[in-house]
């Protein structure tokens, strides 16, 4: 497996030689500030490209194809088309608060995003409570939306932030309760802790029933924490124009667009980097060729085809499930799947405890 | 110490993913409004509701559901940050620890199932 953290190491030292520590320091800062905008924003143009893309196969239509071979290019075509929109001043709205919005909903994002592993050596941020900060700060991006739709002084607006901030609280609590079956398994809430942990077996296979029925509820809930799929009614098209960011043109709505195509890619990430051992490369116990077959393929692949791969059943969903009420959304989470969690959680212990896991 | 890339602390870079957020949205939106039209009337300013001038408050009354909803959500959020740290450790302690928790994830279910039975998750 290649390590990530000889490019790193020789980089810094190379940097050290003719540079003051502090200087060194901020260089590097400014190198990772630098490649996370810019995986950010060519993630989020993937990500556009690839649901309009799978969303036309589901339909059987072609999807995006002018643009570009193969429509490659239309995901940049409308990058720059929404930069050139007008940023319409609306009367009456609280200008702090909906100026303040879309920087919330970013933050939380990037902060997030930065969480992720992303391949051997590649840890941009890691806590000992990682996974536990990212769950901290993506509740953060809650805040954004309800404040979105609070400010614009508008029904829709309203109406939309509140069925928004009333489903990501919920399901919130599944996804918590998914996580913590995990670290009951894994004794670690440290990200790299979590992925060396995964070195002989991913989780969902140490695990088994339980940690099945966590990644199923992790699925479920993840979906509505991103507002996709059949818990889409924050925007719903068709009853409220477009939720919480009816009032929002130009880049101000590009910019929540954006957050909710990287939400989509970090929950499959953090639904990866739980269950499916983040970097690590597929290992089965005793299986030495296959295992050294495996360790050949670079981690930053693995974790992005797993990714990737978790993401498009999420938009799967999308195609399959017809859109909820809002009182059946809540009951689901409250009545099913908050129940269900607590016994898994349960059922974890038991396993840990008794040591039935692999 | 938490070292993460580079051996940098782990607090420094991740205020560093939190300055870039800032800077993707500062970026973005001085560049829009540096190349983007601006034309004025009267209109444009208005609501979108629906193409007529907006009636009363648009401050509306909403359900108290959601309300209802919002303060179970505290009481299991704080659960949840009371059992993490236990979660992590949870692994070598014996019979005590199952105990414990189980005592207290009682509570909970009973207080979930309190709320339930009081109506609370019904939406009306």
């Amino acid at each position: 497996m290649f390590d990530f953290s000889i490019v790193t190491g020789w980089l810094d030292s190379l940097l050290n030689s003719f540079m003051p520590v502090w200087l060194t320091t901020v260089v590097e800062c400014v190198l990772i500030g630098v490649v996370l905008l810019l995986a950010y924003a060519l993630l989020a143009l993937f990500y556009i490209y690839f649901e309009r893309k799978l969303c036309g196969a589901f339909q059987c239509r072609l999807g995006p194809n002018r643009v570009g071979p193969f429509g490659l290019l239309q995901s940049f075509a409308d990058m720059f088309k929404i930069l050139i929109k007008e940023l319409i001043p609306i009367n009456n709205i609280d200008k702090f608060l909906f100026m303040l919005a879309p920087y919330l909903v970013i933050v939380a994002s990037f902060a997030a995003f930065a969480v992720l592993p992303w391949g051997n050596g590649l840890q941009i941020i890691d806590f000992n409570i990682g996974i536990f900060f990212l769950t901290a700060v993506s509740s953060i991006g809650v805040l954004g939306i309800l404040l979105a739709g609070w400010s614009s002084n508008n029904k829709f607006t309203l109406i939309g932030a509140l069925r928004s901030g009333a489903q990501m609280v919920s399901y919130e609590l599944s996804i918590g309760l998914s996580i913590m079956t995990i670290v009951l398994l894994s004794g670690t809430m440290s990200v790299s802790g979590l992925v060396e942990g995964q070195k002989d077996l991913w989780f969902i296979f140490q695990g088994h029933i339980p940690a099945i029925i966590a990644f199923i509820i992790y699925m479920i809930a993840g979906t509505a924490e991103t507002n996709r799929g059949p818990f889409d009614l924050p925007e719903a098209e068709s009853e409220l124009t477009a939720g919480y960011h009816t009032e929002y043109s130009g880049l101000h709505f590009g910019l929540f667009y954006l957050a909710e195509y990287l939400n989509l890619f970090i929950v499959s990430g953090v639904a990866t980097l739980l269950f499916f051992g983040g970097w690590m490369p597929l290992h089965i116990p005793g299986w030495e060729g296959f295992n050294a077959v495996m360790d050949c393929i670079p981690s930053v692949i693995w974790f992005l085809a797993k990714a990737i791969f978790l993401s498009s059943i999420i938009i799967w969903f999308k195609w399959t499930f017809p859109r909820l009420r809002i009182d059946q959304l809540l009951a689901f989470e409250w009545k099913y799947l908050l129940p269900i969690n607590l016994f898994n959680l349960v059922l974890m212990l038991l396993v840990v405890a008794f040591g039935w896991h692999f | 110490m938490e070292l993460s890339i580079f051996g940098i602390e782990s607090t420094s870079t991740a205020l560093v993913a939190v300055l870039t957020g800032v800077a993707l949205v500062v970026l973005g939106l001085s560049l829009a409004a540096l190349i983007g039209p601006r034309s004025f009337a009267p209109q444009k300013g208005e609501a979108y509701e629906c193409g007529i001038p907006t009636r009363g408050e648009s401050m509306v009354q909403f359900k108290v559901g959601y309300y209802l909803f919002a303060i179970l959500f505290l009481m299991f959020d704080v659960e949840t940050v009371f059992l993490f740290p236990w979660a992590v450790v949870a692994k070598g302690m014996g019979a005590d620890s199952i105990l414990a928790v189980g005592v207290f994830l009682f509570v909970l279910i009973l207080g979930l199932a309190y709320a339930w039975r009081k109506g609370a998750l019904q939406w009306k």
